[in-house]
């Protein structure tokens, strides 16, 4: 059955609807089966054993309660950045910011978390993560408004958007909100104080749960909301949008706002729950893994869990991968490009499945630098 | 009705007073710093040059690619890979000279794949660029191991006679090998684009394909053709950046240049002359970043603040120039028309 | 106009299948030297297929193609265009940012080795156009010249390449009458010179007065060969379509009351900055239709951009029911009660990759009971939907299909079903029926009359002469942003509206009342 890009599931009929979803999940799946054989190749080719190394990468990944924990931590920040892409590439915009956003987010968390000092948890964490993810909203704000503006096209303005976070939030950590405890040389900022770590609630990090719950708000948004349906069409045909009466300049910036916002969180959520404090160096390669994340997911808010699960997984069992097997662990990198490729030219799954593409399941957003 | 058709002139006949005042007054804030202070003159000018070097071949092969109608943000990607590989065809080989081609070769070949993704598999072109970039920082990644350099490195060559002439020529005329290539080949790219029939093609393809298709042109193909070039002169800044920079590679040693290149295209509105003046405005911020060291006592006191800078605001200044530039000078820049769309007969 | 008895070029039986639909079904025609043939045929009948398997753009499933007796596999452009076809496309073909001299080089580049020469190039252009009597300036930029002038260079730029037949896809389309008499003028002379000429037309006007030969196409088929001397308009229409097809839009008497829409001294700017609008003022009041004849490109589509908010306006003033909305927002003019059927559908007037259902409310989504603050309720843009669907005929397997998947008749009922079901005062219909089938165009006709007789103002704009004629009550013809002339549509003539749409001053302008409003029409879209 033919399906609208407009309208959510139809709640008439449960079993098109969960076949329509086991088909929305075959490509991304076999892209993933497919990476990981020529990533085995990869790894045969120098001179590793393929099969001892993905064993130890899934071990290392969900082989024990902590391997799970590690991998729940690394994929909080991804669901968060998958989130934050999804909903840009839903207006039609692409935020390769994510990095720079999640930097912001994670240095600004820090601040408020050592800078402030016996306030209770209930009203410093929050106080924390919201002004982490201000900072992200703020950042991203700075691209959707030159776009919305000027025209400068969000690709190149969020990465060097990127260079600058890099450069500002390695100052803050060196310069002004240096560690001066006696003994610290290394460019970092102090701890932050215990009240504003996020604690675990009912066995699982709370990190997780606000990723979920940020999840299940997204979903919401876009397919419940007017806001969601303004930006969705501004995503889909923006002449069509300013004759629906949307203006297309307001929701370029709302939408990289709230995308910034994700990813300022998850720059917040990472450092107060699992680092924390901010140390440069933070969770680097995160912008182009969301990016991954977000086509994995077809943008849908409620796949990024599953893909970032997988991914996270990946990412928490490489340093075993790398020690059982002498694998670098940077072949995860490859693989994760492997994966992107073959999602986004799904024309080639498609083929070798015989499957048909339908309408409005293929990504699209480059018509030109200038509109 | 007799209606006659409009005299438009062409572009290339109204006369740009806005650019000749500004490099002029720039000329001649050159001529006062030199007769201060000649040796950091010379220096600074010297590595703007050079600096400038990777970012021109990278606009010049964001232009082939985008004339013909392909977008192509994977060109620091690009340059990662052919950098890292001729580094290693040189550590091989020890010749500079193969190492120089094998990484064109490369250059070429990923332009191709990146053709392939954009052309024929219809991928996204963004998100083409990406997987090429996320590719080359994995694999460059993984296979990189430490502590290599290269055997021998591309030095200055001077012209004689011509690298005597005071200020200009030890800045032009004594430089190392790509260099010179990337300084002919602004002349080079601007001929081929604007004077010879393969740019008219090239263009008109880039501006209605429908239209050049029907007079026969090949659409795909020369989109194939223009992309592959634009990956050899991504393959010839990658190779600068192992070969004739540095002399050994570095894990993500492009560091957003392949980005700026495309900032500097756009500034220079698609053509390799516009693209030149970009490429040297950023070249001064990164000869500037790496001379202020040993300029601070130099400077007059007006400008000194800009030695006490913490390192990292000189860092942030090109980028933060690329914005701007987006931001101001974008405005009416007017890209190929159909750019970014794949083409298929109606 | 007597032709030779060489066949210069001949199909036999040729099909052409598009995944879906059959485009060409064993369709022949033999074109002598000399001659001009007419290609009739509504849109979609498969006339452009059939031109573009001539001359190489696609391939034929079956058949085969003869070039002066000879059978030939053209492998593409380049091919038909050595073996001396030539094609002037309905869109034309043209670099808007190259020059002239550059475009008609394009893929026959003149110079020494790679290096380009123009001057060649120069020296031939101008020597086809005193042949010919084309005029152009082979250094002029294309997007600088007009429609009829870039039409001239399409056919130079055949003939630099030696063809010898022409093919010409809907050339009058965008031609004012007087331009369109130019244009014949120079097909005789070249057919005189022993060129021959397809003509692609829906307008059967045309066809009768420039045809040696017609011969029509239906849904893929050959249905009739004639000449002019044996058809008639009607005959003609009747072939196209397969059915009696006079159609009599009923039309009782207008009663026109207040103005609703009044425009005061509008100015209004193009894209490259040009008055595109300049200073119209004009009045439509409410239970009238006021048709704005003219030929695309004289500001129409930005007077109407301009109205309904969507481009800014420089100075003057829009009123609608005595509330200036001068440069408000898209929404707050929807909000004053006007609808707007847009000229663009597929860009404008919807999100294709949405359903029906969603497309139905795409400017209303946000009020009760579509929305209640920020939360959707699908289920009442389902049931409205729904009653939609039933009352305006909109053929479509379910309401959530995406409205892609429709035809162009029915996405047009969507915008229609949209826009007249909110009982507006104001109504804006920019080219409401182009490129839809007949059916659909009775029924939008009959729509937009209802409307009036309801008591909206109605403000139609349309290229088709015809459709202005029949639907208005009165008529502004506007030429190069001006409105030169409004007249009561009963007594104007086609003539006369052909002159003030080109420029010029009929010497008769008669103004007589409108008595009665029985108008006829031909379906000949």
């Amino acid at each position: 059955m033919e399906r609208a890009e407009s309208q959510s599931p139809p709640r008439m009929d449960r079993r098109i609807q969960i076949w329509g979803m086991a088909r929305a999940a075959i490509v991304p799946i076999a892209s993933v089966v497919v990476a990981l054989v020529i990533g085995a190749a990869i790894i045969a080719l120098s001179g590793a054993n393929p099969l001892v190394a993905y064993s130890a990468l899934f071990e290392g990944g969900l082989g024990s309660g902590r391997a799970f924990s590690r991998t729940l931590e690394k994929a909080t920040p991804l669901i968060f950045g998958g989130l934050a892409v999804s909903l840009a590439f839903k207006c039609g915009l692409f935020n390769i910011g994510a990095q720079g956003q999640l930097l912001l987010g994670a240095v600004f968390a820090a601040f408020i978390g050592f800078s402030l000092q016996g306030l209770p948890s209930a009203l410093h964490i929050p106080l924390a993560l919201l002004v982490g993810a201000l900072l992200g909203a703020l950042w991203a704000a700075i691209a959707g408004a030159l776009k919305a503006f000027t025209g400068a096209h969000e690709v190149i303005t969020t990465i060097m958007l990127n260079f600058v976070a890099f450069n500002l939030t390695d100052w803050l950590a060196d310069g002004p909100w240096k560690d001066r405890t006696p003994g610290n040389i290394v460019a970092r900022t102090p701890a932050v104080a215990p009240e504003a770590r996020l604690p675990d609630i009912a066995g699982a990090p709370l990190g997780i749960i606000l990723a979920v719950l940020a999840a299940i708000a997204v979903w919401w948004l876009i397919w419940r909301t007017t806001i969601g349906f303004e930006l969705r069409t501004v995503g889909q045909n923006a002449s069509a949008a300013k004759y629906a009466g949307i203006s297309v300049r307001r929701m370029t910036v709302l939408a990289m706002v709230a995308s910034g916002f994700l990813a300022g969180l998850g720059g917040a959520v990472e450092t107060l729950g699992v680092v924390g404090r901010f140390q440069p160096g933070f969770n680097v390669g995160l912008g182009f893994n969301a990016i991954t994340i977000a086509l994995l997911a077809r943008t849908n808010p409620v796949a990024v869990i599953p893909a970032s699960l997988l991914i996270g997984m990946m990412q928490a069992g490489a340093s075993r991968m790398q020690f059982n097997s002498g694998v670098a662990s940077e072949i995860i990198d490859v693989i994760l490009a492997l994966i992107l490729f073959f999602v986004a030219a799904d024309s080639i799954i498609r083929r070798v499945l015989r499957l048909r593409a339908e309408e409005g399941e293929r990504v699209t957003l480059s018509s030109g630098w200038g509109s | 009705m007799q209606i006659t058709g409009s005299m438009a002139r062409p572009a290339a006949a109204r006369i740009p007073w806005l650019a000749i005042g500004a490099w002029g007054a720039l000329a001649i804030l050159v001529l006062i710093a030199y007769m201060r202070a000649p040796q950091a003159t010379t220096a600074v000018l010297t590595s703007t040059i050079r600096q400038s070097t990777p970012i021109i071949l990278g606009a010049l092969a964001g232009i082939m690619c985008e004339r013909s109608g392909v977008i192509n943000i994977g060109i620091e990607g690009m340059m990662l890979i052919s950098a890292f590989l001729g580094f290693l065809f040189n550590v091989w080989t020890g010749d500079l000279l193969l190492a120089t081609l094998g990484a064109l070769l490369i250059g070429a070949v990923v332009g191709a794949f990146h053709a392939l993704m954009a052309i024929t598999l219809k991928v996204d072109q963004i998100i083409a660029g990406t997987v090429i970039n996320i590719l080359a920082v994995g694999t460059t990644g993984y296979f990189y191991q430490q502590g290599l350099t290269t055997r021998g490195k591309l030095t200055p060559v001077s012209i004689p006679f011509l690298a005597d002439i005071p200020v200009i020529g030890p800045v032009f005329f004594s430089n190392p090998p790509i260099t010179y290539a990337s300084l002919i080949l602004i002349i080079v790219i601007h001929v081929l684009l604007f004077r010879t029939a393969w740019g008219l093609r090239t263009r008109a393809v880039g501006e209605h394909p429908a239209a050049a298709d029907t007079v026969g042109i090949a659409v795909n193909r020369v989109r194939y053709i223009n992309v592959i070039i634009g990956g050899m002169l991504a393959g010839l800044a990658g190779a600068f950046l192992t070969l004739e920079s540095v002399g050994s590679f570095e894990r993500n040693m492009t560091n957003g240049r392949g980005f700026v290149s495309l900032a500097v295209m756009i500034f220079g509105k698609w053509t390799p002359f516009g693209a030149w003046g970009g490429s040297l405005l950023f070249g001064f911020a990164n000869a500037l970043q790496s001379q202020i060291q040993f300029l601070k006592n130099q400077l007059p006191p007006w400008l000194a603040w800009i030695g006490d800078l913490p390192p990292q605001f000189i860092g942030m200044l090109p980028y933060v120039l690329t914005i701007a530039v987006l931001a101001g000078f974008v405005g009416r820049a007017r890209p190929p028309a159909a750019i970014g769309k794949v083409y298929e007969k109606e | 106009m007597s032709a030779g008895s060489e066949i210069v070029l001949e199909a036999r039986n040729i099909t052409k299948r598009f995944p879906g639909v059959v485009a060409n079904e064993n369709v022949s025609l033999k074109l002598h030297r000399g001659e001009v043939l007419a290609l009739l045929g509504e849109n979609g009948a498969g006339k452009t297929t059939l031109m573009n398997i001539l001359y190489g753009m696609y391939h034929q499933d079956s058949g085969e193609v003869l070039i002066r007796g000879e059978p030939v596999r053209i492998s593409g452009p380049s091919d038909s265009i050595r073996r001396g076809i030539g094609m002037v496309h309905q869109h034309f073909m043209l670099v808007p940012v190259f020059t002239v001299a550059e475009n008609i080089i394009l893929g026959a580049e003149t110079g020494n080795g790679p290096f380009l020469d123009l001057n060649i190039a120069r020296q031939q252009i101008r020597e086809l156009s005193q042949q010919y009597n084309l005029a152009v300036d082979p250094d002029a930029y294309v997007k600088d010249l007009s429609v009829g002038q870039q039409q001239r260079v399409e056919i130079i730029k055949a003939l630099y390449r030696k063809a010898d037949i022409l093919i010409l896809d809907e050339p009058t389309a965008v031609l004012t009458p007087q331009e369109t008499e130019e244009l014949f003028a120079i097909i005789r002379s070249l057919t005189a010179r022993g060129a021959s000429v397809i003509f692609i037309s829906h307008k059967l006007k045309e066809v009768l007065a420039i045809a040696d030969r017609i011969m029509v196409l239906r849904r893929g088929r050959v249905v009739g060969e004639t000449t002019p001397r044996e058809a008639t308009e009607r005959s003609l229409a009747e072939m196209m379509v397969g059915r009696s097809v006079m159609l009599e839009v009923e039309k009782g008497e207008a009663h026109p009351g207040a103005p609703v829409l009044t425009l005061d001294h509008v100015t209004v700017l193009d894209d490259r900055g040009q008055h595109a609008v300049n200073e119209v003022s004009l009045e439509v009041h409410a239970g009238e239709i006021l048709g704005i004849a003219g030929v695309q490109g004289n500001g129409q589509t930005e007077l109407v951009e301009a109205i309904t908010g969507l481009r800014p306006v420089r100075s003057g003033r829009v009123l609608i029911n005595g509330r200036n909305v001068t440069n408000a927002s898209p929404r707050r003019i929807s909000e004053t009660g006007c609808a707007h059927v847009p000229e663009d559908r597929q860009e404008d007037g919807l999100v294709l990759t949405y359903s029906v259902a969603d497309n139905l409310v795409l400017n209303t989504y946000y009020m009760p009971p579509f929305a209640h603050g920020i939360v959707r309720d699908d289920r009442a843009i389902l049931d409205h939907a729904s009653q939609l669907i039933e009352r305006y005929d909109v053929r479509t397997p379910s309401p959530l299909t995406p409205v892609s998947a429709l035809s162009g008749g029915n996405k047009q009922k969507v915008i229609i079903a949209r826009e007249l079901s909110r009982e507006g005062r104001l109504l804006i219909a920019a080219q409401p029926t182009r490129g839809i089938d007949v059916g659909s165009i009775e029924f939008i006709h009959q729509q937009i009359v209802a409307e009036r007789d309801r008591g909206a103002a109605v403000l139609l704009v349309s290229a088709e002469l015809d459709e202005i004629m029949a639907l208005s009550d009165r008529i502004a013809v506007m030429y190069h942003g001006k409105i030169v002339a409004t007249l009561p549509a009963a007594s104007a003539t086609r003539e006369e509206l052909g002159l003030l749409m080109a420029g010029a001053q009929p010497t008769n302008v008669s103004h007589e009342a409108v008595t009665d409003g029985r108008v006829t029409v031909n379906a000949q879209r």
